[in-house]
């Protein structure tokens, strides 16, 4: 029988606390696309996404519907793009980027992610062509989204890959400057990129999946915030199952909705990802959960052990409730996406040091940073490089999503609208890199990559 | 199969009973109702038994929904599924 306090503390949770599905993601292969001529190969794509994808939008408004439980976005993985293109010129990527664009704009999915690359141990053919057209691809569409991983535990670091990703963002910011450089919010980095992640800018559809599947990315930092908020001045041991529980209730809301959504699609549910995804609207901040725990301001000492503590306690609520868990599932800890993190930085009390080192223990990594549009190639790589190794040598996935923004400097601010939300410009070291990224090659797999 | 249904707003006379109406046409039964009035504040919760639906479950909520507009109450309406997953193991 419903209880009553149940029903309520659920209403509560949905109106109050921003509580809601963030992505509803269908996962597609391209496999069966290749052609070695791009028009025919877009055609192939074209047909293949609008045929699988066809009722996802519908569907997922039905069961939104049907729970009372918003979901905020619609989306599509396709395969990196790289492996179905092949020997492509560059114009047949670009040619692939405007397909994947106006599949996305016809079935009404803000973005579709997966034109990007593997290239942890060394570029294909493809993969190069692809990185080169990148800045261009992003710039000439809306709804695109690309990754590039660069780095895994077992390959190690490919520095050739990190140094031309450095290239690719300033290109993307020069590219989109009379949009705030909005181009490179669309832009992730990754090392240890999960292949089942619902979220973006770093979906894709990995090469271990099935031919579609449904993956779903839960919310809910308010959630969180507003237990803590209630449960005043407890103890370390009672905040944490006060989180874990909440979790589970968060959790069992997206594997609901996934199961639901793979059943009404006939498509198969894949993974929950049970990261908590804020954006900048009052309420929905990871930031003011961590200042619910007592800190004056995210980025003050204490910062990194309030993460891991939610990070680790979101992890153990949610993996009960749902019966495949994947992705990134962590807290995200976006600047420009976050209310609390945003007022941190512009009080000064956060720096991008200090965000690196939050990353170390949670998802996912260095996320919508905006820096200066004068901050050099080589110091966009060294901060590639530092979070890719974070990344590395501690066998998670770390992802680099940097934003310099032509025209402006510290102190001001650059709004990219939306759920991207907007951001002070935070200060980066002025030393340089540039003879250590110059080196080229590749940083060998770390000893614990030897697990055999 | 039961839903849930959420409805509150300013108090004026004859709230349960449209709402009642309004599931019964649709062949919605009601099986409880929870209500208060707080300083002319409506806030009332009913379990209906949603089996005998004449309609699809989507379109009774845009009924009700509309309803609320049309009376300027805030009525949600909620398949029991949600709860039962998010509060039961």
């Amino acid at each position: 029988m419903l209880e009553m306090n149940n029903i309520l503390e659920t209403i509560n949770m949905i109106r109050e606390e921003n509580l809601d599905i963030r992505t509803v993601t269908m996962g597609i292969s391209l496999y069966d696309c290749v052609s070695e001529d791009a028009d025919r190969l877009c055609a192939k794509v074209y047909d293949k996404i609008m045929r699988c994808a066809e009722k996802l939008v519908p569907t997922a408004c039905d069961i939104e519907k049907t729970y009372g439980i918003p979901i905020i976005n619609k989306r599509i993985s396709v395969t990196p793009v790289s492996m179905i293109g092949g020997d492509l010129p560059e114009e047949g990527y670009l040619k692939l980027a405007a397909t994947l664009d106006r599949a996305a704009a016809d079935l009404g999915v803000n973005f579709i992610g997966g034109f990007g690359a593997q290239v942890q141990k060394g570029m294909t053919v493809g993969a190069r062509r692809l990185m080169e057209v990148i800045p261009q691809a992003l710039a000439e569409t809306e709804r695109v989204c690309s990754s590039v991983n660069v780095a895994s535990t077992k390959a190690g670091i490919n520095m050739d890959a990190v140094a031309m990703t450095g290239r690719i963002i300033k290109e993307t910011a020069s590219l989109t400057r009379d949009r705030e450089s909005i181009g490179c919010a669309k832009f992730v980095v990754f090392a240890n990129a999960p292949e089942d992640n619902p979220f973006m800018a770093g979906a894709f559809h990995g090469v271990g999946e099935p031919e579609t599947v449904i993956n779903v990315g839960v919310s809910g930092p308010g959630v969180v915030a507003s237990a803590i908020r209630r449960a005043g001045d407890c103890s370390f041991s009672e905040l944490a199952d006060l989180i874990k529980k909440t979790a589970f209730k968060i959790t069992r809301m997206g594997q609901l909705v996934a199961c639901e959504a793979s059943r009404r699609l006939g498509v198969p549910f894949g993974i929950v990802d049970l990261s908590l995804a804020p954006t900048p609207a009052i309420g929905d901040s990871v930031a003011h959960i961590l200042e619910g725990m007592g800190l004056e301001s995210v980025g003050a000492p204490g910062t990194t052990a309030a993460l891991a503590l939610l990070n680790d306690a979101v992890k153990k609520g949610g993996t009960m409730a749902s019966s495949f868990v994947g992705g990134l599932s962590g807290a995200f800890i976006p600047v420009s996406e976050d209310a609390g993190m945003i007022d941190a930085v512009a009080r000064g009390a956060l720096t991008i040091e200090k965000l690196e080192a939050m990353t170390a223990v949670c998802s996912v990594g260095l996320d919508m940073i905006a820096v200066p549009g004068d901050t050099p190639e080589s110091t966009i790589c060294g901060i590639i490089a530092d979070e890719i190794s974070i990344g590395v040598a501690n066998t998670k996935t770390t992802a680099v999503r940097i934003i310099p923004v032509c025209g402006k400097g510290v102190g001001e601010t650059v709004s990219f609208g939306g759920l991207l939300g907007y951001a002070p410009i935070i200060a980066v070291n002025g030393c340089s890199a540039e003879r250590f990224i110059a080196r080229g090659g590749r940083i060998p797999a770390p000893i614990h990559s030897l697990k055999n | 199969m039961k839903a849930v249904i959420s409805v509150t707003g300013r108090d004026s006379m004859g709230i349960i009973a449209k709402v009642s109406c309004a599931c019964a046409e649709y062949g919605v039964n009601i099986i409880d109702i929870s209500q208060t009035v707080l300083s002319e504040y409506f806030a009332m919760i009913m379990i209906v038994d949603i089996d005998r639906i004449n309609v699809p479950f989507g379109s009774f909520v845009d009924k009700m929904t509309e309803l609320g507009k049309a009376q300027k109450l805030e009525i949600h309406t909620m398949h029991e599924d949600l709860f039962n997953s998010m509060h039961r193991i």
